[in-house]
């Protein structure tokens, strides 16, 4: 069976699509016109990691001490091990046994 | 010697475990909000990118708030901007068409891998791109995964399932850890993400963070290395 999709949903993710890949495409060609030196480029290198950190550290504090002692963990274990899988599942594994002893 | 888009393929095998991880849940949701498998598809090959289709499953209702749905995801993927940015030395020199067809799969995780890689000198735009193919696969097998065996598991929360983006992401942010100096960048990051993810609606919390971040490393005290650079640039 081959659903259809219904044009709203077409238009929706269709706008979604397009809004998504203009920042992608613009980013880059708006970066030719930056200066490559001095302070701006100082600021761009740091980018990259204040980006990420910005993007978890809520949902991190959101799960309380034990989402920070995940954090930590993971933090550990991808700088002991270099493993970023098995650093994740240390997280979800702290994560899980918290709810479960929550309960 | 092994093509740079095998390498950037490989590379990102760890994610896509996380990815398939966090993309089951997606699935979940999606199937509870009734759209298609189809729907599913068209969505992770045109918008392919995480939270924003977290987001856009959210408010899935009938009828679609079109113009709700493209300004939160405008929201959540204005880091794309930077993302896109930081990019830019690695595609000097190539053609628009290149640029065009490249950027589609830039996602995070290959985004923050290249990034680690090219701080050993090693990354290239073919190492990018094998990275976005890995996680596009792996995207789509975790999130249809999910919406075909979503009666399996109902509640992903139970098993901390929705906390593998964010722990996949800490590890991430670790690798791109440049040492002490970054310090500040990262207190100010942290901070205004807290206070905006309390104060602010929705996922301003990601930019506004980021670009603090980094406009802390511009304003900063600069190296005296750095100083010297600076000085044999011309004055305005």
């Amino acid at each position: 069976m081959f659903p259809a999709i219904k044009s709203q949903v077409l238009l929706a993710v269709g706008l979604a699509a397009l809004v998504t890949y203009a920042l992608r495409l613009g980013g880059l060609l708006l970066a030719a016109h930056f200066p490559r030196a001095g302070r701006f480029r100082k600021g761009m290198d740091a980018l990259p990691g204040a980006l990420l950190f910005a993007l978890v550290l809520p949902s991190i504090v959101s799960e309380g001490v034990w989402g920070l002692v995940a954090a930590g963990l993971t933090a550990l274990t991808v700088v002991r091990t270099r493993n970023p899988l098995l650093a994740m599942l240390v997280g979800m594994l702290v994560i899980f046994a918290a709810r479960k002893m929550g309960r | 010697m092994k093509s740079d888009f095998v390498r950037g393929a490989a590379a990102n095998l760890p994610m896509a475990a996380s990815v398939a991880a966090y993309g089951s849940v997606l699935g979940v949701l999606a199937s509870q909000k009734g759209l298609s498998w189809l729907d599913l598809m068209f969505m992770n090959t045109t918008v392919f990118a995480g939270s924003a289709q977290f987001v856009m499953v959210d408010m899935w209702t009938r009828p679609l708030p079109v113009i709700e749905m493209a300004l939160a995801v405008l929201v959540i993927n204005l880091r794309y901007l930077l993302i896109g940015a930081s990019l830019e030395p690695l595609f000097a020199g190539r053609s628009l068409l290149c640029k065009i067809f490249m950027m589609h799969l830039v996602a995070d995780e290959n985004w923050a891998i290249t990034m680690a890689e090219g701080r050993r000198g090693k990354a290239s735009v073919g190492f990018l791109f094998g990275g976005g193919v890995t996680l596009f696969l792996s995207w789509s097998i975790g999130t249809l995964g999910g919406m075909l065996g979503g009666g399996f598991i109902a509640h992903p929360e139970e098993y901390a399932l929705d906390f593998a983006f964010t722990a996949v992401f800490t590890a991430l942010a670790v690798g791109l850890w440049q040492g002490k100096k970054d310090f500040l960048p990262w207190l100010v990051a942290g901070s205004l993400a807290l206070l905006a993810h309390h104060f602010l609606p929705g996922k301003w919390y990601i930019v506004i963070g980021g670009l603090g971040g980094a406009l802390a490393a511009m304003l900063g005290p600069m190296e005296t290395a750095a100083l010297e650079e600076d000085a044999d640039v011309p004055g305005y």
